[in-house]
């Protein structure tokens, strides 16, 4: 067990007041310990916690392009272990760095086997460069690329089922998904994932970005961030070689309640509710229920 | 001839940036109510709640004012207060 009490990711650096993401950086590293070096792509993570001369980093960490961590942290692991190190490897890299412009490097290193932990932080969109669309933004969201409108609902596209659909056909040996809502879920699959042998992904959901999700105040992050949760539209699991193996449960409330705090979804409600549209991301939570079986049963 | 790439920061530099300035709402403990569960310091974003001997500690050098910890304080022990600055 890695000592939680340190704290490695320093304070002063310049993410908004009540950021997901730099929580998250402060809890992988209580899962890692001080044995690690951390990989990093271009996003905000990367840019509130490095303004040259100064980092918050308090552990070995690379900044290499947008798109080619998992290939960087490869190189990285590939020279620990012929120099018999014993440093854990992990990338932390955001949803766009993932689920779009990465896929390459992130396919070849799970190929390769590398013992590596692959975070994604999602907070799903491209925000560091002013909120457009990624392969993670959910159905309807409005971003800069995906405006609603006269003629848009937003986003046109489902969010990617990329952690099931791509990287355990890859094999990954453990593939799990946490919420900044549940900060000692996150540290106990952070520490498993780097103690597994082989290549492993964590997908975590960073929310809220205050200002790319907009419409509440940043003291909100747990809240929403459990209200994704609570509605199917996020769902918390782990998979061992391939197969479910724990899923939180859930007693459901509707997607409403979640989206109407949020400005990304606010064309869904005003100036008047698109019922048909709110359906259909029912649907998407009832699915995400019934594909990892979260709903807790009445009499349970 | 020595070909240079890239550049190198001191661990922790980051604390020169003292990000209390940002702050508009100040976080007050109200020890009486406090069970000490230990959420404020888990979650702050900042790294800027401690708990020592029995006392939760805001560092106000680094504190943003979010808010985090006083909604999520489930004993209600923390209450946000418009700074005099
Ligand atoms: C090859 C390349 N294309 C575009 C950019 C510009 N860019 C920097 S960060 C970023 C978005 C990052 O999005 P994400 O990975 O989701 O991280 P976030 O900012 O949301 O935390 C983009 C497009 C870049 N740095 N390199
Ligand atoms: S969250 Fe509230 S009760 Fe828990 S330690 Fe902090 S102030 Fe005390
Ligand atoms: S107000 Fe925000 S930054 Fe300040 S101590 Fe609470 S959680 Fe940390
Ligand atoms: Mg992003």
């Amino acid at each position: 067990m890695v000592d939680k009490s340190l704290e490695l990711f320093d304070c002063g650096h310049r993410a908004c007041g009540g950021c997901g993401p730099a929580l998250l950086a402060r809890l992988i590293l209580k899962g890692t310990g001080e044995n690690v070096i951390v990989v990093a792509s271009t996003g905000c993570m990367e840019v509130f916690s490095t303004p040259y001369p100064e980092t918050a980093w308090k552990v070995p960490w690379i900044h290499s392009l947008f798109e080619n961590a998992a290939a960087v942290a490869s190189g990285v692991e590939a020279s620990l272990k012929h120099n018999n190190r014993t440093e854990k490897v992990v990338c932390i890299c955001g949803d766009g760095a993932t689920f779009d412009i990465g896929m390459l490097c992130i396919s070849g290193a799970f190929e390769r086997g590398h013992d590596i932990t692959y975070i994604c932080y999602d907070n799903e969109a491209y925000m560091n460069t002013g909120i457009q669309r990624s392969g993670a933004t959910p159905y309807d969201a409005s971003t800069t690329t995906s405006p609603a409108g006269r003629l848009s609902t937003g986003n046109s596209l489902p969010k990617k089922d990329l952690p099931p659909q791509i990287l355990n056909a890859h094999g990954a040996s453990y593939v799990a998904t946490a919420s900044v809502a549940y900060p000692m879920d996150v540290m106990k699959k952070v520490e498993k994932a780097v103690n597994t042998p082989g290549a492993c992904y964590i997908q975590v959901h960073t929310p809220p970005c205050s200002t790319g999700w907009g419409g509440f105040d940043g003291s909100k992050t747990i809240e929403i961030a459990k209200q994704a949760i609570e509605c199917g539209l996020w769902v918390n699991y782990e998979m061992e070689n391939g197969e479910l193996t724990a899923a939180k449960k859930v007693r459901r409330i509707p997607v409403e309640t979640y989206l109407k705090a949020q400005k990304r979804f606010r064309h869904l409600f005003k100036p008047q509710a698109v019922t048909e549209e709110i359906a259909k991301i029912q649907a998407i939570a009832d699915a995400n229920a019934k594909k990892y079986g979260i709903d807790i049963e009445r009499n349970e | 001839m020595a070909l240079r790439i890239g550049c190198a920061a001191a661990p922790g530099r980051a604390q020169d940036n003292k990000t209390g300035s940002w702050r508009v709402f100040m976080p007050v403990v109200d020890m009486e109510k406090c069970i000490l569960c230990g959420t404020c310091v888990l979650i702050c974003p900042e790294t800027a709640v401690s708990d020592k001997d029995g006392q939760i500690l805001f560092d106000l050098d680094f504190c943003k004012g979010c808010g985090v910890c006083a909604r999520e304080c489930r004993a209600e022990a923390i209450t946000m207060i418009q700074e005099e600055k």
